[in-house]
């Protein structure tokens, strides 16, 4: 399992990747270490193996229970990411009980699914990855396909990330988006980080033996029921796609000093198979495991503050939580379009630390909720 | 971008409006629409559809609009109205036309002629019940639209497929959804 950002684009401020392979993408223990190595530069006071069980209000703060002592502090900083607990659809009780399932939290390998057919469920990053790896295992799988993001791994010989940052579109703000809540419910998109730096698309999984039905709608009567959009789902995502190379085309047509770069060029249009099954028995024995790769959403169990809305999203303008003093950071579009990436951190830190300092201080931001705060 | 010299016809304002309004309002957002059928003679039936409830009351179109629906000769009827497989067509596609109507306004994208062709194939042993393997309805439904607007093909392209997305019959069609039919005594 490696990170889909290049080596180069993993940094945190003041810290680079050092290596021999800037191109290539860590693995889990590699970013492990990076970090441990940021703590220990910055004599960060981090306290590991420690878990936070509640935050509740205080006089003039919050007070934080962990499961190695309290503590009070006046601003507090949600660092827990959005991606704390596997989200799975609701009709996944109906799946009959001689079928394993799986969330992407408790896959390792595939050496722990059973032999046999296996139904992955969810085509962003996680889900195309792990149809690969399985797919390699000499399982046969198919792929529930429902809106995805499109994305090449590298264009005109540059990592597509690398377009994403120089371009703009990652630095496009919060605060000038059309549609907020879409981008920040955007799924991860079907990128992978291999030492090949290959694309991994749907094509490829076709190429591969993969089988792609619909989006999986429903149980009825021991059936899947896999909806017939398919193609509009290709079509969406192909379009995406297109559209954002257009951006980049056009922005290297204009950029000062000039891009070194290959021609623009176009991907093939995701192949619709001639017809893609609408049902599938459960109970048959063709699938003996399904893996749910159909996203995360964050754990607030522990946050006993009124500050989700009412669908437990938390509420929050550019990272600045509905309360005196709480921020978040690293979710999804937080403040701009790279938010929650490692690299993306810093710009947003910089700019919540200005406002926490501010509140600290009894001089916040114009405008800010803080400033309603006595 | 205030001012727009695109007129489509669709008050897209007032949609971004109702939105906008309906985020704090869930129970507004729960429709109910209606249709009342009566049978006429052989499979000749005649349906129609006025009162509908939506943002929180009872609501009514301006008149009792009235579907005949029938099956053609060769299947020995009398051919009265369209068959009722084919209102799935006419649904689909004036849904589909809306969608694209409404995503080319809000794009600001200049509509000249949008026409479609719909194409539903289905093989008759299932509704004989020649054969159990045969499903009833359709197995496949082809659409093709022909758009004259003022913008490159791919974002032409892009209003049908936002208009899919954001398709009511489409979804009813391509996504299963539960049926109750209850039975009262007359």
């Amino acid at each position: 399992m490696r990170l889909l950002t290049p080596n180069w684009q993993t940094r945190l401020p003041g810290q680079k990747y050092q290596g021999s392979n800037p191109d290539g993408f860590m693995t889990s223990a590699e970013l492990v270490e990076f970090i441990a190595d940021y703590a220990a530069a910055r004599s960060a006071p981090v306290r590991t193996h420690t878990t936070v069980t509640s935050v509740q209000p205080a006089d003039d703060g919050y007070h934080v229970a962990t499961d190695t002592g309290d503590l009070r502090c006046r601003s507090l900083i949600l660092a827990s990411g959005a991606c704390n607990l596997p989200t799975v659809p609701s009709f996944c009780h109906a799946v009959p009980s001689s079928i394993e399932c799986v969330t992407p939290m408790n896959y390792r390998s595939p050496a722990q699914l059973p032999e046999g057919g296996v139904l992955v469920v969810g085509a962003s990053a996680t889900g195309v990855q792990l149809t690969d790896e399985i797919q390699r295992s000499g399982r046969p799988v198919s792929l529930s396909v429902g809106e995805h993001v499109r994305l090449p791994r590298t264009y005109r010989g540059r990592d597509v990330l690398w377009w994403m940052a120089a371009s703009g579109v990652w630095d496009e703000r919060y605060d000038e988006i059309d549609d907020l809540t879409r981008a920040r419910k955007l799924p991860s998109p079907q990128l992978v980080g291999t030492p090949s730096r290959a694309t991994l698309d749907l094509n490829t999984l076709t190429d591969a033996g993969v089988e792609l039905v619909g989006r999986w709608a429903t149980i009825r009567d021991g059936r899947a029921l896999f909806s017939g959009g398919l193609g509009n789902q290709f079509a969406l995502a192909d379009l995406k796609m297109n559209r954002l190379l257009d951006t980049f085309d056009e922005w290297a047509d204009h950029a000062e000093p000039p891009v070194e770069c290959a021609p623009p060029e176009r991907f093939e249009a995701t192949r619709a198979p001639e017809s893609h099954r609408l049902d599938l028995d459960l109970n048959s024995g063709e699938i003996r495991s399904i893996i749910w790769a159909t996203g995360f959403r964050p754990d607030y169990s522990w946050l006993d503050l009124p500050v989700l809305d009412r669908k437990g999203h938390l509420r929050h303008d550019g990272g600045a939580v509905d309360a005196p003093g709480l921020y978040a950071i690293g979710l999804p579009v937080l403040r701009r379009r790279k938010s929650s990436f490692i690299h993306g951190a810093e710009d947003d830190a910089r700019d919540l630390i200005a406002h926490l300092a501010g509140y600290l201080n009894g001089t916040p931001a114009n405008g800010s909720r803080a400033a309603a705060t006595p | 971008m205030s001012e727009t010299t695109v007129n489509n016809g669709v008050n897209v304002q007032a949609l971004l409006d109702a939105r906008e309004a309906l985020k704090d309002a869930p129970a507004a957002t729960k429709f109910n629409w209606r249709a009342s059928c009566k049978w006429q003679n052989g499979t000749h039936s005649t349906t129609s559809v006025q009162g509908f409830h939506g943002l929180g009351e009872e609501q009514q179109h301006k008149t009792e609009f009235s579907f005949d629906a029938d099956h053609p000769e060769i299947f020995a009827s009398e051919d009265l109205g369209a068959t009722p497989i084919e209102y799935i067509l006419v649904g689909l596609a004036s849904c589909l036309t809306a969608g694209v109507a409404a995503v080319a306004q809000n794009r600001e994208i200049q509509l000249r002629s949008v026409e479609s062709k719909l194409e539903g194939s289905m093989d008759i042993q299932g509704i004989l019940g020649m054969d159990s393997d045969i499903r009833n309805g359709y197995d496949d439904i082809k659409v093709t639209f022909n758009i004259d607007a003022d913008a490159p093909q791919a974002d032409i392209e892009a209003l049908v497929a936002q208009s899919q997305k954001r398709s009511a019959v489409y979804d009813v069609i391509t996504n299963p959804t539960n049926v109750s039919v209850a039975v009262n005594k007359a």
